[in-house]
């Protein structure tokens, strides 16, 4: 049950990101439902592992690959697809919480909970760098099948 | 030999158009080379040389006469995805030959004075929706809803309205922020709210510099070092500006 509220939430909070982000009215629901994904697996692996750094990094590797295939596919920027995806794994609540704790004055937890939303920035930023990595080696290895 | 050196600066400013409109609407800063790039090889100059920042572009054409180089400045930044892809599909069209210059400029000229956002009572709409929606996915209760979406929503209005007023876009979101944390302050006095951090944190999505982010670590991996760099910057002043409107609420009340 708490699943379905996530993914039926996760759809409506990415779309509407691309309407704040004024991405193209076709391309809204599947921005939507590139956000529900990503947010499947963070939310699952997330609970199953308790890793939040892990599953960020598998959730941005999942909604990299799959905005540049669909780029590809409808000839669009890659931005319009991926933006919206990634705006729930922003660590937008721990940032808030490490703000919280030095405003109160408690920073021995302000700075864990500050290094925290750094690894959760870099896991995001190593996804996409990995992901284009990714399309490279494939493109290289299909541009190698043609020629031989 | 007059009218090559025209027909030159005719292009430089096809390229610099299209790249303007790209960076202006949160184009990253390769594609934003590239394109300028692709349009330029395409009508005839194979040389030419970029350099693009957040705040301006510098390019320059290399042919048989001595270099060209043209400045254009950048002060406004957006995030509207429709026009980076309509720009991006110009250029496609001017690569395959299918369009000339004077008919691509006709275009990004149309482009550039389109106004192509949602009507402003949709994006508030769809910024409250998302701000109940983020609050039900960072695990808070489902009566906390109604409250969220009303603060997000007003959050989301006053940053743009404040920024109308005053066009300072640190100072926008300090006081944006600082409403979001005044609102969900009182629905929780007021017995309506019951989580103050979850509602703050979903309403406060809206406001988050996530585009900024992703693009700024992006362009500092890709070797771009100073507009990655500037976009951090940027990203971090926003965060910064947040963070400062909630804490006020959060420690004086």
């Amino acid at each position: 049950m708490a699943l379905i509220a996530q993914v039926i939430t996760s759809f409506l909070a990415t779309g509407a990101f691309g309407i704040i982000f004024n991405a193209p009215k076709e391309t809204l629901v599947k921005c939507g439902l590139i956000g529900m994904g990503g947010w499947v697996i963070y939310y699952l692996l997330e609970s199953y592992t308790g890793n939040a750094v892990f599953a960020t990094l598998s959730a941005t590797v999942f909604i990299a690959v799959l905005s540049q295939e669909l780029a590809k596919f409808y000839k669009t920027p890659v931005i319009i697809f991926s933006v919206a995806g990634i705006i729930p794994l922003v660590p937008g609540g721990l940032a808030y919480d490490a703000m919280r704790n030095f405003v109160e004055n408690d920073y021995n937890s302000a700075i864990g909970l500050a290094a925290k939303v750094l690894m959760i920035a870099g896991a995001i930023a190593f996804g996409l760098v990995f992901s284009e990595v990714i399309n490279q080696v494939i493109r290289k290895i299909r541009q190698n099948k043609v020629r031989t | 030999m007059g009218n090559q050196v025209e027909q030159t600066y005719d292009i430089m400013e096809v390229c610099l158009l299209a790249g303007k409109i790209m960076l202006q609407c949160g184009g990253e800063t390769y594609r934003v080379e590239d394109t300028m790039m692709r349009i330029a090889a395409s009508y005839g100059i194979e040389k030419t040389h970029s350099y693009v920042t957040p705040t301006g572009i510098i390019f320059s054409a290399e042919s048989n006469e001595p270099t060209k180089t043209k400045l254009i400045r950048i002060s406004e930044r957006s995030t509207d995805l429709k026009k980076v892809a309509m720009v991006n599909s110009i250029s496609r069209s001017i690569s395959s030959g299918e369009i000339n210059l004077k008919q691509a400029m006709e275009q990004l000229i149309e482009i550039d004075s389109m106004n192509l956002t949602f009507p402003f009572r949709i994006q508030v709409a769809a910024a409250s929706l998302a701000s109940g929606c983020f609050m039900i996915m960072f695990k808070g209760g489902w009566n906390d809803f109604i409250p969220a979406m009303i603060s997000g929503g007003v959050g989301f209005l006053s940053f743009v309205y404040f920024h109308r007023f005053i066009p300072i876009k640190f100072f926008s979101e300090f006081l944006a922020s600082f409403v979001i944390g005044l609102l969900s302050f009182i629905f929780v006095k007021t017995g309506v709210g019951h989580q103050l951090d979850k509602i703050i944190i979903g309403s406060v999505m809206t406001l988050v510099p996530g585009l900024l982010v992703t693009n700024a670590i992006r362009d500092l991996m890709a070797g771009h070092l100073v507009s990655g760099l500037s976009k951090g910057a940027e990203a971090f002043l926003t965060a910064f500006a947040i963070g400062a409107g909630i804490a006020i609420v959060v420690s004086f009340l």
